[in-house]
């Protein structure tokens, strides 16, 4: 039993190495199918970050006359926070509005200019709400508009802002749903152009397995080879679709980060980097394995 | 110790509309435990088919063929690897296996016994020997003539000591040298109490030998004769 495991594990390795080009090519299609895999996990991540930034954009601010005092807002606040849909509330006195304003302007000296120009602080204190769910806005909205502190809001700037909010969240939707599609059928087609590939490969050995049944070996000892095969090829796509995304992620991520502020590419690849490898491998082995087994059991049949 | 009881057999062929062809038909005889016996026709007569049946690689559409008394269609597929290895098969087109060199592709029949390493060191260099590819043992399938490709076929054959040997045209594509010599090696072989079933539509070589002769014609046993030559 042992010495026969043994010869089907050296036989698969024999024959890998002196049908090189033939693994060339079942390694090569393997690594663009592992890559796949990797690819669709780390896409994940980032469109949710994405999803999660384009939300954090939504809001709504409530704008209050200038005679309010801080201790009323504070508690048109407290009201709010009772809400179970708001996710988060914050307070933005008219301090803090101006200096937002000059920090963020500080570029163009004309604002600035015009800022001194009007004397004082032109500015209105503020809570800014953010809700989990783009409908959640109107109950915000008809509660602000109901409450007892309403003679001292200026202005909501929701329908304003409608528009924009709901075309953020159908678009986050949009992305998810169509990640999901785009994904399924990547992998489809990743893993039937791998069965193929593979396929063809053992198609060569037709006859091979023919004349080995025929010299009375048994089936184990005929596909052991070739399962084996199979698996080597994967470890090798494995290691060379490691070593790829490892320099993509480490080349790229400084350019990504440019453009989306906050996700760090390579930092989240080698914080995931044993699932990466876990995936890799088990896309990789698992596809050679199981299309060799099935490949093969054709000419097992004399 | 090979046994043919009315054995009939009839490959249909769906694509003609059903139509039929009849490779054998009602044959009968026996091959004696170290015999040599020649199975003589033209191409088409069934030699190849009657092979087939005896390595279960084909089944018979009627009667029975049985190897030291049993019933080879019986064998069930899991079962069919330990029954071949009682069996040396030899074909007109060697059937080496292309990406193992001599020496792997007759070590391999050992190898699928599970035979120790030790056993296979031991007795592929005496099966090279005796078929005289020693020179030749680690060159790979397409370095090697065509008559060498043949003796490491017979050498694969012979490894793990089977009780009969079949050959299939084994000289069907030698120059007449080699073929003398192949047949030098089968009679050899015969010699050292292996039973050896021929098949061949060489008339030289069947009347040479002056052995047993089964002829076919058209997949009719026609004539069983020993110390037979070769008539049609």
């Amino acid at each position: 039993m042992f010495i026969n495991l043994r010869r089907i594990i050296k036989f698969g390795w024999q024959n890998l190495f002196r049908d090189g080009g033939l693994a060339a090519a079942t390694v090569f299609i393997l690594v663009l199918a592992i890559s796949l895999a990797t690819s669709l996990f780390l896409l994940k991540d980032i469109g949710q970050f994405l999803i999660t930034s384009l939300q954090e954009k939504a809001d709504i601010s409530v704008y209050f006359k200038a005679r309010a005092l801080e201790d009323d807002i504070l508690n048109v606040r407290q009201e709010l926070s009772k809400i179970p849909e708001i996710k988060e509330i914050k307070y933005v006195s008219k301090e803090e509005a101006l200096s937002s304003f000059v920090e963020k302007h500080k570029g163009s000296p004309i604002l600035i200019e015009s800022l001194e120009e009007v004397g004082g602080n032109p500015f209105l204190a503020s809570l800014n709400i953010k809700a989990f769910q783009p409908e959640q806005y109107q109950k915000v909205t008809n509660f602000l508009d109901n409450t007892l502190y309403k003679d001292l809001i200026e202005k909501v700037d929701y329908y304003q802002r409608k528009p924009v909010i709901e075309r953020i969240f159908s678009l986050t939707s949009i992305i998810n749903r169509s990640g999901i599609l785009l994904s399924l059928i990547l992998a489809i087609l990743a893993i039937l152009v791998t069965f193929n590939t593979i396929r063809l490969a053992i198609y060569n050995s037709g006859e091979e397995i023919k004349i080995q049944r025929l010299v009375g070996a048994s089936n184990w000892f005929i596909r052991g080879p070739f399962l084996v095969q199979g698996a080597i090829s994967g470890i090798f796509a494995t290691l060379i679709c490691l070593l790829i995304f490892t320099l993509i992620s480490w080349q790229l991520s400084p350019r990504i980060e440019f453009f989306f502020p906050g996700l760090n590419l390579f930092q989240f690849f080698i914080s995931n980097f044993w699932t990466v490898v876990l995936i890799q491998l088990v896309a990789g082995v698992g596809l050679g394995i199981v299309s060799s087994a099935i490949a093969t059991r054709k000419y097992l049949r004399i | 110790m090979i046994k043919f009881e009315k054995v009939t057999k009839i490959y249909s062929n769906n694509s003609k509309g059903g139509h039929q062809t009849v490779a054998l038909e009602d044959i009968s005889f026996e091959v004696r435990e170290k015999d040599f016996v020649s199975i003589a026709g033209r191409s088409g007569a069934g030699k190849t088919t009657l092979l087939r049946l005896i390595l279960a690689e084909e089944r018979p559409t009627q009667g029975k063929i049985f190897f030291d008394g049993e019933d080879v269609a019986k064998i069930k597929s899991g079962a069919l690897p330990e029954f071949r290895r009682k069996i040396g098969a030899v074909f007109q087109d060697y059937k080496l296996l292309p990406s193992k060199t001599a020496y792997e592709n007759i070590a391999y029949a050992l190898e699928v016994t599970g035979a120790s390493e030790e056993e296979i060191a031991r007795d592929v260099p005496k099966v090279l020997e005796i078929v005289g590819l020693t020179e030749r043992a680690n060159n790979f399938p397409a370095e090697l003539s065509g008559g060498e490709k043949q003796r490491a076929a017979i050498a694969r054959a012979l490894i793990s000591r089977p009780e009969v040997i079949l050959a299939d045209e084994p000289t069907g594509n030698l120059d007449p040298y080699h073929t003398l010599d192949i047949i030098r090696l089968l009679l050899k072989i015969n010699e050292l109490g292996t039973t050896v079933v021929l098949a061949t539509h060489n008339k030289e070589i069947i009347n040479s030998l002056g052995k047993r002769v089964i002829t076919l014609e058209k997949g009719k046993l026609i004539r069983d004769e020993e110390k037979g030559r070769f008539i049609l």
